[in-house]
Parts: C-alpha cells; sequence; structure tokens
C-alpha cells in the first residue's frame, strides 16, 4: 500500500517545477509515482510491456501538461492515479478490440464484460490509493497483516469503536468501485 | 436475497474477486452476544474483513438474518473485500526509467536540463532507491563488510546495509555542503565533534555520524539520504554550470563535475555491497555512466602512480604504460610512471589490458592487482605499480 500521505505543498511546488520544464523534477517525480503508475497499469493489462507502454504514456503526459493538474480537486498521486486508470484502460480496451476475430454480439459483450472488470479492479485500486491514510492504514491491518479491530485499534492507537468505524468507512468507499463514472470529488485527469 | 448462509465471513486475503465463498461457519457456539443494532452495524466492516472475535461473527451473521439493511450492507461490503489486492511485488525493468524519461525530454526538451556529467549521479542513486524499496528490518539490519585499499594493503569496516546508506548520506553530504546546501552531519554530529565539519575527508564523517547516533542506523537513514541526492541533482542542473566548482574531500579537491561521477561510482560500488549481502543480483552500470567512471579513475591514475612511487629517483624517465580498458565502455590511455606530466608515446613500456568491470572493482579495492585479471605484455613491476596505484584510489 502506499506510503503517507504527502502535504500539499510537495504537489504544488512539484508541478510549478516541471511547468519550468525541470528535468530533476521529473525523475523525482518518477521515482516518487513509478511503482504506483506499473502496478495501477499492470492490474488493468496483466503484462508487462502493455504497462510499461501505459507508464510512459503516463509521465509523458504529466511532463507535457504540467498545466492540467489542479491542486484543489485533490493531490497529485489522485491525478496521477486517475490518467494511469484512464490511459489503462483506454489501452486494453483497444487491444481486446483489435483481437477480436469478429464482431458478435457475444464477442462484443464479453469484452465489455472485460473491459468492465478491469475498469473496476482499477477503480478499487485507486480508491485505495486516494482515500484518506488513517482508513487505508486499517484495511492494511486488517485485511493484509490480518489484524483483528482490537488489534488494530491497539496499533493505530485509537478506540476500539474508531477501529470499526474505520474499516467500515475505508470498505463504504471501496464498494463505490462498482458504480460506473469515476468516484465523486476525485476530478479525472482532462 | 438474505440467505444468511450465503453472508459468512470471508478467512482472509483474497486474491481475486472470483475466491470461492468459504462453507458456513459452525452454529453459534454456548457464549451468545446479545447486541443492539448499532453495534451489530458498526461491526459490519470488520465482520466483512474477518476482523472480529468468533462470537461477534456470530451475533453479525445472526443479525443478517433479520435485517434487510444490514444485509444488504454486508454484501456490498464483502464484495469490496475482493476488490483489496496485495500490491504485486513488479519486477520494475531497471532500464524503464531511462527510457521513460527520454521519452519525455525528446517530446519536451527541458529548460533545465540535469548537466551529462550529473547523469551517472542520477541513473545509479535511482538504481540503488529501487533496490532499497521493498527492504524490510532484516535487510536493513543485515551485515556489510566495506572493503578499500589503505597504505598499498586491503583495509575493511563493518557495517549494516542501513549503515551505508549513512555513509553514503554523508560522503555526498560533502558535495552537498559545498553547493550551499544544508549539511547533512549539522544537528547529528556538530555538536558533538565540531572539527568533524569542514576538514574531515569521508571516512572521517562517515565513522563521525555512526558515532553519533545512539542507535544502529534504521531505514529512515534512505529518506533523508534519497532527498539530498535529489537535492543535489537540482541544485546542480541550476548552478552547476560546466562543473568546475571545487569540492573538497579533506585532503585533496575535485571539480564538481568529477565529484558528481566520483559520487555515482561509489553509490554503484556500496549498492553492489549491499545487493551481494542480501543476494540480490544488481547490474553494472549502463556502459554511457561506466565509462565515465573508468574515464575519471584513469584520469586520477597518474597522481596515484606518482604516489605510489614515492621519493624514489625514476629509473628511466618518460616512461608509459598503455591501459586498455574492454567492452562497451572502454578505450585507452596512456599511463606516465616517470612524472605525472603527459607521456611520450615512443617509451611505452608495458600494455594492461582490463574488463571495465574489473577495473572499477579494482579501483574499488575491491579485488587486488594480485587477484585481477588483466592481459598483460611489457614491463612486469610497472604493471605491478599501475595496478596497485588503481587499487589506492579506492577509499572507504
Amino acid at each position: 500500500m502506499p506510503a503517507k500521505d504527502v502535504p500539499p505543498r510537495w504537489d504544488r511546488t512539484m508541478q510549478q517545477r516541471l511547468a519550468r520544464g525541470e528535468a530533476a523534477a521529473l525523475g523525482e517525480l518518477y521515482d516518487r509515482f513509478a511503482s504506483l503508475v506499473q502496478g495501477l497499469a499492470h492490474r488493468v493489462l496483466s503484462d508487462d510491456t502493455a504497462a510499461a507502454a501505459v507508464t510512459r504514456d503516463v509521465f509523458a503526459h504529466v511532463w507535457e501538461h504540467p498545466d492540467t493538474y489542479d491542486h484543489r480537486q485533490g493531490p497529485l498521486r489522485t491525478w496521477i492515479a486517475a490518467t494511469t486508470q484512464r490511459l489503462a484502460v483506454q489501452k486494453l480496451r483497444e487491444s481486446e478490440t483489435a483481437a477480436l476475430a469478429g464482431d458478435s454480439p457475444a464477442e462484443l459483450a464479453a469484452l465489455e464484460s472485460r473491459v468492465r472488470h478491469a475498469s473496476v479492479a482499477a477503480r478499487a485500486d485507486y480508491i485505495v490509493h486516494s482515500m484518506p491514510h488513517p482508513l487505508r492504514a486499517a484495511l492494511e491491518l486488517a485485511y493484509f497483516q490480518r489484524r483483528d479491530y482490537r488489534q488494530a485499534a491497539t496499533d493505530l492507537g485509537v478506540t476500539e469503536d474508531e477501529a470499526r468505524r474505520r474499516l467500515r468507512l475505508g470498505l463504504q468507499l471501496l464498494s463505490t468501485a462498482h458504480d460506473m463514472g469515476a468516484p465523486p470529488g476525485l476530478g479525472g485527469a482532462r | 436475497m438474505t440467505d444468511p448462509h450465503r453472508l459468512t465471513a470471508p478467512d482472509g486475503p483474497a486474491d481475486g474477486a472470483a475466491e470461492p465463498v468459504p462453507p458456513p461457519r459452525s452454529p453459534a457456539g454456548p457464549e451468545r452476544l446479545d447486541l443492539p443494532h448499532e453495534v451489530l452495524r458498526s461491526l459490519l466492516g470488520a465482520w466483512a474483513l474477518a476482523a472480529c472475535s468468533t462470537a461477534e461473527t456470530d451475533a453479525v451473521e445472526e443479525h443478517l438474518g433479520e435485517c434487510g439493511a444490514c444485509a444488504d450492507e454486508a454484501r456490498r461490503l464483502r464484495e469490496a473485500v475482493g476488490l483489496l489486492h496485495r500490491p504485486e511485488s513488479l519486477e520494475v525493468d531497471p532500464t524503464l526509467r531511462n527510457r521513460v524519461l527520454e521519452n519525455c525530454l525528446r517530446r519536451r526538451p527541458p529548460r533545465v536540463p540535469v548537466p551529462d556529467w550529473a547523469a551517472s549521479y542520477d541513473a545509479e542513486t535511482a538504481r540503488l532507491d529501487a533496490l532499497l524499496r521493498d527492504f524490510g528490518d532484516a535487510e536493513w539490519h543485515t551485515p556489510v563488510r566495506l572493503r578499500w585499499f589503505e597504505s598499498g594493503v586491503p583495509a575493511t569496516r563493518r557495517t549494516t546495509v542501513a549503515g551505508v546508506i549513512a555513509h553514503l548520506l554523508s560522503v555526498d553530504g560533502m558535495v552537498a555542503t559545498a553547493l550551499g546546501l544544508e549539511d547533512p552531519l549539522t544537528d547529528t554530529v556538530a555538536k558533538a565533534e565540531p572539527d568533524v565539519r569542514g576538514a574531515a575527508g569521508p571516512a572521517g564523517r562517515t565513522e563521525a555520524f555512526w558515532r553519533a547516533s545512539h542507535f544502529p542506523q534504521t531505514r529512515a537513514v534512505r529518506a533523508r539520504w534519497r532527498d539530498q541526492s535529489h537535492q543535489l541533482l537540482r541544485t546542480v542542473s541550476f548552478t552547476g554550470g560546466a562543473g568546475g566548482f571545487p569540492v573538497s574531500y579533506g585532503d585533496f579537491t575535485l571539480p564538481l563535475r568529477d565529484a558528481m561521477v566520483d559520487r555515482a561510482f561509489e553509490c554503484w560500488v556500496h549498492a553492489d555491497d549491499i545487493a551481494k549481502a542480501v543476494d540480490y543480483p544488481y547490474e553494472p552500470p549502463a556502459p554511457r555512466h561506466l565509462s565515465r567512471m573508468i574515464e575519471l579513475a584513469a584520469r586520477m591514475l597518474p597522481l596515484a602512480v606518482a604516489a605510489h612511487r614515492g621519493t624514489s629517483p625514476p629509473t628511466t624517465p618518460g616512461r608509459s604504460l598503455r591501459l586498455e580498458i574492454e567492452g562497451a565502455a572502454g578505450g585507452q590511455w596512456l599511463i606516465p610512471l616517470d612524472s605525472p606530466a603527459d607521456p611520450i608515446p615512443e617509451h611505452e613500456v608495458a600494455h594492461v589490458a582490463l574488463d571495465g568491470v574489473e577495473f572499477c572493482r579494482l579501483a574499488a579495492g575491491h579485488l587486488t592487482p594480485e587477484e585481477t585479471t588483466a592481459g598483460q605484455r611489457g614491463d612486469r613491476e610497472a604493471i605491478r605499480d599501475v595496478l596497485t596505484a588503481t587499487a589506492s584510489l579506492s577509499r572507504m
């Protein structure tokens, strides 16, 4: 799971540095987000080469259009995750369409189903990456480290009530991945 | 749709949404909880994640048979659990960074480029950082033995993976200080050992840094090292110019452009130390970076040869040795044996040919002159002098 949230000031400074055309800023951006981008792209495409191509396109987009990020809409991490999700699903649709033998309704429906399934998975990852850190941390403890909610409460230094609340709220947010369209309040990339 | 048997808590991490639903639990045990609706509802998240007690699980599942609203939410939350996904430890192709960045810079040329003499530092620090990314505590505390040559004999110092990063942080800090950035040693060390700032060389700074921390170095040192390396790259991009600015190493000085290549070299050498200690594979630098490191070492050799020879008078003045480095990063250099001034090709008395990585391992003090596999022709003593001088370029 992702590291702690970075302060918004870092995001704005990074955007300004990219806009100024600082190559060193691009390198830093890559170092911070490449594993996020690759992971999301791979989740959608299940293919190293295709994920690498999406990674290339995501960073090219950010480098060429840093001004399209609006920090008031959310953290840079979220914007990059959204851009990745969009480009990866687009690539999946293209490659699946190209691989279609015919265009029977059954085949088209199967394609739509695969694309929808991948979109939901990508949206879920994206929601996990953009949800508030306390919720993410609680889910991480309960799911990946198999702590029960009482142990999680101790680990997080919160009450048991609060641990239960975080787990429930985190899953509620995550369940919106099944809804169509971009998650509310998280401005997509252009 | 509220069949309670279809709504049993999952057994733990599922790797995909299509995981089969585990069989229903055995009926509630003797211990029955009587919880109010509000509490049961608040437990739904923990229930869906199999993160409550058996008694609570039974109480929730009994409740789901009676309460349609909670049953609906329970189903949604459990489906959401299927969407959680352990991030795969992707085998990230280390050449991808360069390809991605080059593609960007081709599409939109930078207004503030990273100077070409700092490119190897950029690449090597990024490679080391990627190696460290998935390290757990066990790896961070794995013992590492640093090796180098001192006064013509091999020297070693024991530390840990985290200690190696602290070493890189301390020595990179000399370049940072020269550029007017904050010295990473300031807060830790200055109070205890004021004389360590400024004059001390790489080893002195490192030892002081290690001494100043009361506890063994931890993974926390990674972020400090990485932040400083990013700061360095940013600063040299703006103010580096041609890289002529002097950087003091204590008892000698290098121009900034050479200091950055030297730091890239050290970063690779120590990344390789770390990789060996934790049994990970680690490749040598890309040829264009390796060739700069080799070029720097070859350029420093004449002075090292003179230092090695000491004050004894040259036997036949004007001799030189042809150093041939093989491979994509290679080249040929005439190393003067009697005076660091320009050699005269006619007096070439020996020829040594060795692989670029082998040469670097010798220059890092990781091989002794005797262990080095080199094609040799000519004056044996001259060859020995040059190989020993190469090893003497190393330091902690």
